[in-house]
């Protein structure tokens, strides 16, 4: 995050006592009203069994018109994962991000209003049980499964598909010596020339990203999905809308 | 290079150390004592019983369960706990226990919370399956780096080694007392199973969890499958589970295993084919009979994190227009 003149906003205590709460909430919210809402609803598991792919799902549903949804972990040297513009979308986002350390795991959603809403938790990133996790795990495929896209589209609530869809890409991060960033920034969901929701990316997502949306679309429409990576390579695919 | 490049990677993000809270290592540090109380199970046969919990600093990590077998010859073991420390006052307690030195520890397969006790052994006398030294090879050094991460000082001198002996026979004898071992696999690619001949008591290491929801990091289901149908061919008359309790009936640990691992299977992949995310599997209910399994959440949520990419990769369709 980069630093920012000071704000004149007054952010709320942080429930989880974050010491980067402050800048992340300049950053991110800038002087837009912020609060911490428990009916936003970040849902993830009890443990991190994997650092470098943790499921986060965040839903944004029956708290009236949602402008963008963002997940980010406070502590992860790249913080921001997801920004998501659910523009003709029921608000709600599930991904997978890498984490670096013990750290708040935040959602927060913008209503129309422009005022934040942030849920969050503490996630202790360093596994156990029968095992702690190996530190990694040697897999030498990616160049050749680059942009392959698996997924499929099934019926949702109240008009809404629900989509899902893993995009094979290395997100890498920039932080091993001769390995630049490399990842997916932008992705679009769109039926026919309608764009029903947009999302800015960075390699804070998991290597593979999973996505998890729920776009409004009628039965039958074909549901575009693109995006786009850093080095300039566009990966589409499309799936038809069922009956619901 | 691309290999070398993806685990750099993989090392970087994992190997940072957590910012735990640091204060916990100095108050506890004149406390790092592990209790070992072994209980008699059969006759010359003992389990010490290892907490059903995750790896956690309150447990030091002695969560598996160990098995002290007295015989002729001198003692032998079945594992050796996560740690040097463990490992030396298992020799301690099981040496004062039959007044007979150890002279053989079995390994039963990679786990630390199994393996990394055995520094406190001469190295030849600890024996396991030539998949479990390849195993222990191969993910060692990511299995020491977590527990130090989990453990601090309980892993204090504990260093990565080896078992020394590779077990290429069906049995070993000790002073008349025979031991047969099993060569299976599915909870990793390499797991021992023991029977004492002598008592009927069957030491699944953990193919076998009793009352305790199975752990998977390293499991290959199908295969799992069979060796428990193995297993359960055996005429044993009681069984040490790797975690859980001991079951005198030789026969639930088995079924109970089974029955979980038929569930997780069928419905991770009832959720991949049903459109769920990782987060919406980890929630799913467990049904009313596998919740006499401990920990069952906690290893749910594990086991979507272990399965779930590849399910999806196998079950749902290509969608990009190639
Ligand atoms: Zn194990």
């Amino acid at each position: 995050m980069t630093q920012q003149a000071p704000s004149v906003t007054a952010y709320p205590v942080d429930p989880l006592g974050s010491p980067m709460w402050e800048a992340h909430a300049r950053t991110l919210f800038e002087d837009h009203p912020v609060r911490f809402e428990p009916a936003l609803k970040l849902s993830m598991p009890q443990i991190a069994e994997d650092q470098h792919r943790f499921p986060v799902a965040l839903d944004a549903r029956g708290l009236g018109e949602v402008k963008r949804m963002v997940i980010f972990a406070d502590l992860n040297p790249i913080p921001l994962a997801a920004d998501y513009r659910p523009l003709a979308a029921a608000p709600y986002l599930a991904i997978r991000i890498k984490l670096d350390q013990r750290t708040p795991v935040r959602g927060a959603a913008q209503l129309a209003d422009g005022s934040w809403l942030v849920s969050g938790a503490w996630v202790d990133a360093a596994g156990g049980g029968c095992s702690a996790p190996p530190v990694s795990r040697v897999r030498g495929d990616w160049a050749q499964h680059l942009g392959e896209i698996h997924g499929g589209a099934w019926p949702g609530d109240a008009g809404a598909t629900r989509l899902r869809f893993v995009i094979r890409h290395p997100m890498d991060t920039g932080f091993v010596a001769n390995i630049p960033t490399y990842n997916i920034e932008t992705l679009s969901i769109s039926s026919a020339d309608k764009v029903l929701g947009t999302m800015e990316i960075w390699a804070a997502m998991s290597e593979d990203p999973a996505f998890t949306l729920m776009p409004m679309a009628a039965t039958g429409a074909t549901l575009s999905i693109a995006a786009h990576d850093t080095n300039g390579r566009d990966y589409t695919a499309s799936v038809t809308a069922p009956a619901s | 290079m691309i290999l070398s490049r993806r685990a750099v990677l993989g090392g970087l993000i994992a190997s940072i150390p957590a910012t735990a809270p640091a204060i916990a290592m100095g108050a506890t540090f004149a406390a790092l004592n592990y209790p070992i109380t072994p209980v008699a199970i059969a006759d010359g046969v003992w389990m010490v019983a290892g907490a059903d919990e995750p790896i956690r600093r309150d447990n030091g990590g002695a969560i598996a369960n160990i098995t002290i077998i007295d015989t002729p010859a001198g003692t032998v073991l079945v594992d050796s706990g996560p740690s040097l420390r463990y490992g030396e006052a298992l020799k301690a307690a099981a040496e004062q226990l039959t007044g007979r030195k150890v002279i053989r520890v079995y390994i039963t397969h990679l786990h630390p919370d199994h393996a990394m006790g055995l520094g406190a052994f001469p190295q030849e006398i600890v024996a396991a399956l030539p998949g479990t030294i390849a195993d222990i090879q191969r993910d060692g050094q990511g299995f020491s780096d977590g527990m130090y991460r989990l453990l601090d000082d309980w892993m204090r001198g504990t260093d990565l080694k080896l078992p020394g002996l590779p077990i290429r026979t069906e049995s070993e004898s000790f002073g008349g007392r025979t031991l047969r071992l099993m060569a299976l696999s599915g909870h990793s690619s390499a797991d021992l199973a023991i029977l004492d001949e002598h008592t009927g008591t069957l030491i699944g290491g953990d193919l076998l969890f009793h009352r305790r929801a199975p752990a998977t990091p390293t499991a290959d289901l199908a295969r799992w499958r069979e060796s428990l149908g193995m297993l359960d061919r055996l005429l044993h008359k009681s069984a040490v589970p790797g975690h859980g309790p001991f079951d005198p009936s030789g026969r639930e640990a088995i079924a109970q295993t089974r029955d979980w691992i038929d569930w997780l299977d069928q419905s991770l992949t009832d959720a991949v084919r049903s459109g769920l995310d990782m987060v919406e599997a980890g929630e799913m209910a467990i049904p009313a009979p596998l919740s006499v399994m401990a920990a069952g959440r906690y290893e749910l949520q594990r086991s979507v994190s272990h399965f779930y990419p590849a399910l999806e990769g196998r079950l749902l369709p290509r969608i990009d227009k190639v």
